[in-house]
C-alpha cells in the first residue's frame, strides 16, 4: 500500500466518521431540541376529531304519528381530501367505487365537485372538508367490501347513518310542509360554531323553520387512527344530545284526503273541455283545511309535488332537474303558501264587507244586468245570468259580476273618479287590507308568499318601475309581434299608449276589476282561507300555524306554539254575519247547489263560494272557498286548481269531499279525525320513544 | 514455468486455517466490528418485529411473520459472513468477474419481464418464490472488482499508484452497472454506486485530477437528469419536497414529513419498544425496510436511535481501521470499498429519514428488513473480517511459511 492510499485513506475515514457525526448531531436537534413540536404534530396526526351527528327530532300529526322520523341507513361516502392525495387524484378510487355501487362515474365524479360559479349540477355544496354521501341504503356486501379492502378504497367510507324517513301515515305526502335537509354550506358554517359542527340542516318546510329545535345538539368524539383513517381507539367523548320532536296541527289522515282531493279536482279539469274544445290543462292547484277557532291548519296540499325522499342522500342530476323545471310546474314551489293568483269571485265576500262598511245597504236592491257600462268599455256579467235589483246577499249566493262592478264603480266615483279627492277612502281595498291580503299571514313557513293588493300606492309604485319601456313601446309597437299576430300587437301598443300616459291611475276599470278579484290582485290560497276563516268565526284574523308543541326528546314539553289572534277584521258584527248567512245560501240555491246537491243542510248548513278567474293568456283558475260545519264553524276550506275550469265543476267537488271526511259523511263511515275534532291536548310520549294519542275530553 | 508463474506460487498462497487454530482464530477477529454488528442485526430484528406487527395481526396473520423470516435471514447471512472471513480475501480476484457478471446479469434481468415494479421502481427479480434485489448484489460486486482492477499487478504491495489505463479500466466497468440501475430506475443506488467509484479511485492513489474530474461529471450528470427529464416525476416530487417538505404534506413530501414526526416525536427516550403511535399507526410508509430507522426514533428515543448510529459509527470506523491496516492494495482497496459503501448508504437511509438527505429507497445496512440486502451487508463484513485476519502486523506464527 502507497503512502498515498494511506493518506487518502485516512481522508475518507475522516469523512465517513463526520457524517455519522453529523447524523447523530441532527438526531439531537430532531428529537431533543424540536421533540415536542414533532410529539403535537403526532397527536395531530393520530387524533381524530369524529363529530356524532345529533338523532333529529320527529315531525309528528297532532294524533302523535309520524310525518317524518329517522331510520339508520348505510351511507357510502367520499373524503375529497383523501382522494386529492392520490397520484391520479383518486380517479382509480372513484371508477372502484362507481363500479361497486353501480353507478356512473362521470356522475359519481360529479356529485362530489365543489358547488363553484359556473359548476352545474349536480356539485357538493357543502363543506369541502367533509365527506360527500354519494348512496345511501347500499347494500350490507357491498358497504363490507368498502370496509374490507380499504386499500383499495381509500378516503371512501361506509357507516351507518341516521337519515330522514317519511313513513306516510294514511298515505299523507305532505312534502310542501315537512320540506328537506341539504348540507350546511362552507359559509354557513363558518359563521356559526354550532353549524360547523353539522352536516345537514333544514332547508325548507318546517324542517328549516323549526331547524333550530328538531337539530338537537352534536357529540363529539376523539378517536385514534392509523394512516388510512381507521380508529384505533375511542379517547373521550361528548354525547349528543338529541333534537326536539315536533308536534304539528297537521291531522295525518285529513292531510291525505285533501292530498286525494285535490288529485281528483286536476283529474277532473284535465279532464274536462273548455269553450274552444281543449281540455283543461290544470297544471297546478292547492288546498287548505284550516281550524276556524284558532287558526290552526290541519291539511295544506300543493300540485305539483314530489317525494321528500328524493332529498335523502343527496338528489341525482335527474332529479333535480325535474324539481326546479317549469315544465312539471316547478314542483318544489309550495303553492298553497308560495302561490298568487287573482281570486275570482272568492273574493266578493271581502267587495260586499267592504260596501257594507263604507254604508251601504246589503239589502237594498242592486241591479244584476247583463253587462255594466263604463266609460267606452262594456263589463261583462260573467259568472251568472241577468236578474232584476237583487240584494248583495243574492249577487254573492249567484256570484253577480255587475251588482260589485255598480258598488265598485260608485265607491271609485265617490272618491273623485279620475280626479281622485285627496285621501279617497277605497272601501274595498280598505277591506282586502283588513282581511291581511298583501301581506304575508306569519305562517309558521319559510318563504311564504305576501300576494299582492293593487291599491292607488302599488299601482303608482309600478308605472313609476315600468313607465320607461311601456312609453317606449307606446311610440314603436311591437314590431317583432305584428307579423305574427297583428291584432295582439295592437292591443299592446294600445295598452302601453295608455299606460304610459295614465297608468299610475287608479282607473274605474281597476275599481271595477278588483270588486270581482280580478285584475293585478293575488291571494295565496293560504291567505284565502284565512279571510273565510274570519268570516266564519266573526271576524278574527288568527296566525296560521302548523307547530303546535316542541316535545323533548325525553317526552317533556318544551314550548307550546299557542295560537296568535293577528287582528280582527274591523266590520260591524251585523254584516259579518250577513256575509256569512249569506255565503250559506250559496249551496241552497246560488252557483253551489250542485255541489252540495244530496248534501244535508239542514243538519250541516255549509258556507261557500264560487270563483273561475279569468288570468290573461291562460285558462281560467277554478276556485272553491268554504266554511261549516254548521252555525257553530270549525272549518275552512280553500281549493284552487290553475288553468282548471270552473270553481263548481272542478274545485267544488272535492272540497265537499274534504267536508264529507271531516264529518263522516258520504263514503266515509265516521270523521276522519279520531273523536271528530281537532284534538286540543297533546300526544304523549311512550317509554320506548313512539307517540301515543292524545287523550280527548268528552265531547 | 514463467517468472510469472513461480511468482504466483511464492506470494499467492491460500491461508486455510487448520481446526485447532479455530479458536485461536476467533480471538483475532474484530470483535468490536463483530460485536457492532451483531448488536445491529439485533436491534433491527426488533425494529422489523414493531413495524409489521400491527400489519400483520389486522390482517390475521401471526405477528412475527416478518420477524422469523428475517432472522432466518440474519442467521443465513451469518453463516454467509463466516465463510467470507474464512476465505482468503486474494481468492476474489478470480471470483471478481464471476461476481460482477452475475450481479450484471442479475440487473438485467431486473428489467426483463421478471422484475417486479415496486414503488415505481423495478428493483426485484422472483426467483423460485424469492424476491431478489440485484442491485444489492451489484454493490459489492462492483467494490470487489473495482478493487482487484485498481490494486493493478496481483502481486504484493504496490509500489506505484493506480495508472491511467487502470482508472480508465474501472470506470468502464462502473458505467455498465451505472446504467442498468438508471434504467430501473433506482436513484438510490446510483447514487451509492457513485460514490463508491469516486472514492475507491480516489483510495487507489490515483491523481487527484480524476478525482476532481470524477466529481465534476457526477454533479453535471446529475443537472442532466433533471434537465433531460430522465428523472420520473415521482423521483423530481421527491426532490422538491426535500427542499421544502411543506410544500405538499400529502402528497411527495408526505414520506419525509411523516418520517420526521415519527422519529421527533420519540424525544429524549421514546415511547418505548412496541409503544410507538405513529409506527402503529403506519403513518410512516415501507417502515420495515427504507424507514426503519423512524420506528427506532419514535420507540426508543435519542437514546435507542443514537446509540443505533453509535454502533454504526464503531461499524465504520473498525471497517476503516482495517482499511488502514491492510497488508495489500487490494485488501485497502476492499476494505476501504466497503465502508464508503456502507457509510453513504448509512448517512443517505438515515439522513433522509431525518431530512437532511432526499429521499431515495434504499435499506439501512444489517438493520432493514430485506434479504439480498443483509446477505450483502453481511458478506461484506466477512471479507473485513478476513483483511483483518490476514493483515499486515499478524504475528508471523499465523502466517504459515
Amino acid at each position: 500500500m502507497t503512502d498515498r492510499t494511506r493518506r487518502r485513506l485516512v481522508v475518507v475515514q475522516v469523512l465517513i466518521l463526520s457524517l455519522v457525526v453529523t447524523l447523530a448531531g441532527r438526531l439531537w436537534q430532531l428529537q431533543v431540541g424540536s421533540g415536542d413540536r414533532y410529539a403535537r404534530a403526532a397527536t395531530e396526526n393520530l387524533v381524530r376529531e369524529v363529530v356524532e351527528p345529533a338523532t333529529r327530532g320527529l315531525i309528528l300529526d297532532s294524533a302523535g304519528r309520524p310525518l317524518v322520523a329517522n331510520r339508520s341507513t348505510l351511507v357510502v361516502s367520499v373524503d375529497r381530501s383523501v382522494l386529492d392525495r392520490q397520484p391520479d387524484r383518486g380517479t382509480a378510487v372513484l371508477g372502484r367505487v362507481a363500479r361497486l355501487l353501480r353507478v356512473d362515474q362521470a356522475e359519481l365524479a360529479s356529485r362530489i365537485r365543489l358547488c363553484r360559479p359556473g359548476v352545474g349540477r349536480p356539485c357538493w355544496n357543502g363543506s369541502p372538508y367533509r365527506p360527500v354521501p354519494v348512496a345511501t341504503d347500499v347494500d350490507k356486501r357491498v358497504a363490507l367490501q368498502v370496509l374490507e379492502r380499504a386499500e383499495d378504497f381509500p378516503g371512501i367510507t361506509a357507516q351507518l347513518e341516521q337519515v330522514r324517513d317519511y313513513p306516510r301515515p294514511a298515505g299523507a305526502n305532505a312534502a310542501h310542509l315537512l320540506g328537506y335537509l341539504g348540507p350546511v354550506t362552507e359559509a354557513e358554517a363558518a359563521h356559526s360554531d354550532a353549524l360547523g359542527l353539522r352536516d345537514l340542516i333544514g332547508r325548507a318546510g318546517l324542517e328549516r323553520q323549526y331547524d333550530r329545535y328538531l337539530r338537537g345538539t352534536p357529540g363529539t368524539r376523539y378517536v385514534a387512527v392509523d394512516h388510512l383513517g381507521r380508529v384505533v381507539q375511542t379517547l373521550r367523548e361528548t354525547p349528543q344530545i338529541a333534537g326536539s320532536h315536533l308536534v304539528t296541527t297537521i291531522d295525518a289522515r285529513v292531510q291525505r284526503v285533501t292530498e286525494q282531493a285535490l288529485r281528483e279536482a286536476m283529474h277532473r279539469a284535465r279532464t274536462t273541455p273548455d269553450y274552444k274544445d281543449r281540455l283543461f290543462k290544470g297544471d297546478s292547484g292547492a288546498a287548505v283545511v284550516m281550524d276556524v277557532t284558532d287558526g290552526s291548519i290541519i291539511a295544506m296540499a300543493s300540485w305539483p309535488t314530489y317525494d321528500p325522499a328524493d332529498w335523502v342522500g343527496g338528489l341525482s342530476a335527474a332529479e333535480y332537474r325535474y324539481l326546479t323545471s317549469a315544465k312539471a310546474g316547478y314542483p318544489l314551489v309550495g303553492q298553497a303558501f308560495q302561490g298568487g293568483a287573482p281570486p275570482g269571485s272568492t273574493f266578493k265576500p271581502i267587495s260586499a264587507a267592504g260596501a257594507a262598511k263604507a254604508g251601504y245597504n246589503l239589502n237594498a236592491g242592486y241591479g244584476c244586468t247583463s253587462a255594466f257600462q263604463v266609460g267606452n268599455r262594456a263589463f261583462k256579467n260573467f259568472d251568472s245570468l241577468a236578474y232584476g235589483p237583487i240584494t248583495v246577499a243574492y249577487a254573492l249566493q249567484v256570484s253577480c259580476d255587475t251588482v260589485f262592478y255598480r258598488l265598485a264603480y260608485d265607491m271609485w266615483i265617490k272618491d273623485g273618479g279620475n280626479r281622485p279627492v285627496d285621501h279617497p277612502k277605497d272601501p274595498m281595498f280598505a277591506m282586502a287590507r283588513e282581511f291581511g291580503f298583501g301581506k304575508r299571514t306569519g305562517v309558521d313557513l319559510p318563504n311564504e308568499s305576501p300576494g299582492r293588493v293593487p291599491d292607488r300606492a302599488w299601482k303608482l309604485a309600478y308605472w313609476e318601475a315600468t313607465k320607461d319601456e311601456l312609453c317606449r313601446r307606446a311610440k314603436t309597437g311591437y314590431p317583432e309581434l305584428a307579423r305574427t299576430d297583428p291584432a295582439r300587437a295592437a292591443f299592446l301598443t294600445r295598452f302601453a299608449a295608455e299606460s304610459c300616459a295614465q297608468g299610475y291611475q287608479l282607473h274605474a276599470y281597476d275599481a271595477v276589476n278588483f270588486s270581482i278579484g280580478q285584475g293585478d290582485l293575488l291571494l295565496t290560497p293560504l291567505q284565502l282561507a284565512r279571510a273565510y276563516a274570519a268570516i266564519a268565526n266573526g271576524g278574527t284574523l288568527w296566525r296560521p300555524r302548523i307547530g303546535k308543541a316542541i316535545i323533548g326528546p325525553d317526552g317533556k314539553m318544551i314550548k307550546k306554539l299557542a295560537p296568535k289572534k293577528t287582528g280582527r277584521v274591523d266590520v260591524p258584527p251585523s254584516a259579518m254575519r250577513y256575509v256569512r248567512e249569506a255565503l250559506v245560501g250559496t249551496a241552497l240555491n246560488g252557483t253551489a247547489r250542485g255541489v252540495f246537491s244530496g248534501w244535508p243542510l239542514d243538519e250541516f248548513p255549509v258556507g261557500s263560494k264560487t270563483g273561475t278567474a279569468e288570468v290573461f293568456g291562460k285558462q281560467p283558475r277554478s276556485w272553491f272557498a268554504a266554511f261549516g260545519p254548521d252555525n257553530k264553524p270549525r272549518y275552512a276550506i280553500v281549493m284552487t286548481v290553475s288553468q282548471g275550469g270552473t270553481g263548481s265543476g272542478t274545485s267544488g267537488p272535492s272540497v265537499r269531499k274534504i267536508f264529507e271526511a271531516l264529518l263522516g259523511l258520504g263514503e266515509y263511515q265516521q270523521p276522519v279525525i279520531a273523536g271528530g275534532r281537532p284534538p286540543t291536548a297533546l300526544p304523549k310520549m311512550r317509554r320506548d320513544g313512539s307517540f301515543a294519542p292524545p287523550i280527548r275530553r268528552g265531547r | 514455468m514463467t517468472d510469472l508463474g513461480y511468482q504466483m506460487r511464492r506470494e499467492f498462497r491460500p491461508r486455510s486455517l487448520a481446526p485447532a487454530r479455530r479458536i485461536a482464530v476467533l480471538a483475532r477477529l474484530d470483535c468490536l466490528l463483530l460485536a457492532s454488528v451483531l448488536l445491529l442485526t439485533l436491534v433491527g430484528s426488533l425494529l422489523v418485529w414493531s413495524a409489521t406487527r400491527v400489519r400483520l395481526e389486522r390482517a390475521g396473520e401471526p405477528t412475527d411473520q416478518f420477524l422469523q423470516r428475517h432472522l432466518f435471514t440474519v442467521a443465513l447471512g451469518l453463516v454467509l459472513c463466516a465463510l467470507m472471513a474464512r476465505l482468503d480475501y486474494r481468492r476474489l480476484r478470480v471470483a471478481a468477474p464471476v461476481c460482477y457478471a452475475i450481479s450484471l446479469v442479475g440487473l438485467v434481468l431486473v428489467l426483463s419481464p421478471l422484475g417486479v415494479t415496486v414503488n415505481g421502481s423495478d428493483s426485484w427479480i422472483r426467483l423460485a418464490g424469492q424476491s431478489i434485489q440485484p442491485s444489492e448484489l451489484a454493490k459489492p460486486a462492483l467494490v470487489i472488482m473495482l478493487a482487484v482492477v485498481l490494486a493493478g499487478a496481483p502481486f504484493g504491495p504496490r509500489k506505484e499508484p493506480a495508472s491511467r489505463d487502470d482508472v480508465l479500466r474501472a470506470l468502464a466497468l462502473a458505467a455498465l452497472p451505472i446504467g442498468l440501475v438508471i434504467l430501473q430506475p433506482d436513484l438510490g443506488t446510483v447514487m451509492v454506486i457513485g460514490v463508491i467509484v469516486v472514492a475507491m479511485i480516489l483510495i487507489s492513489g490515483a491523481s487527484m485530477g480524476w478525482v476532481v474530474a470524477l466529481g465534476t461529471v457526477a454533479a453535471l450528470g446529475a443537472v442532466a437528469v433533471a434537465r433531460l427529464h430522465l428523472l420520473s416525476q415521482y423521483q423530481l416530487n421527491r426532490f422538491a419536497a426535500f427542499t421544502n417538505p411543506a410544500l405538499d404534506p400529502h402528497g411527495a413530501g408526505y414520506n419525509a414529513n411523516q418520517a420526521r414526526i415519527a422519529i421527533g416525536s420519540g424525544g429524549l427516550f421514546g415511547k418505548g419498544l412496541f409503544e410507538g403511535t405513529q409506527t402503529s399507526g403506519q403513518f410512516v410508509p415501507e417502515q420495515h425496510t427504507d424507514f426503519i430507522f423512524t420506528v427506532a426514533g419514535e420507540e426508543l428515543g435519542f437514546a435507542g436511535a443514537g446509540a443505533i448510529v453509535v454502533l454504526l459509527g464503531i461499524l465504520l470506523w473498525r471497517a476503516c481501521r482495517i482499511a488502514l491496516r491492510a497488508r495489500d492494495s487490494l485488501a485497502a482497496l476492499l476494505a476501504g470499498g466497503i465502508a464508503v459503501w456502507i457509510g453513504f448508504q448509512v448517512f443517505e437511509n438515515i439522513g433522509m429519514t431525518l431530512g437532511i438527505m432526499p429521499i431515495a429507497g434504499l435499506p439501512l445496512p444489517f438493520v432493514s428488513y430485506g434479504g439480498t440486502a443483509m446477505f450483502a451487508n453481511l458478506a461484506a463484513i466477512g471479507i473485513l473480517q478476513s483483511i483483518h485476519l490476514r493483515r499486515r502486523d499478524v504475528s508471523p506464527a499465523s502466517t504459515p511459511s
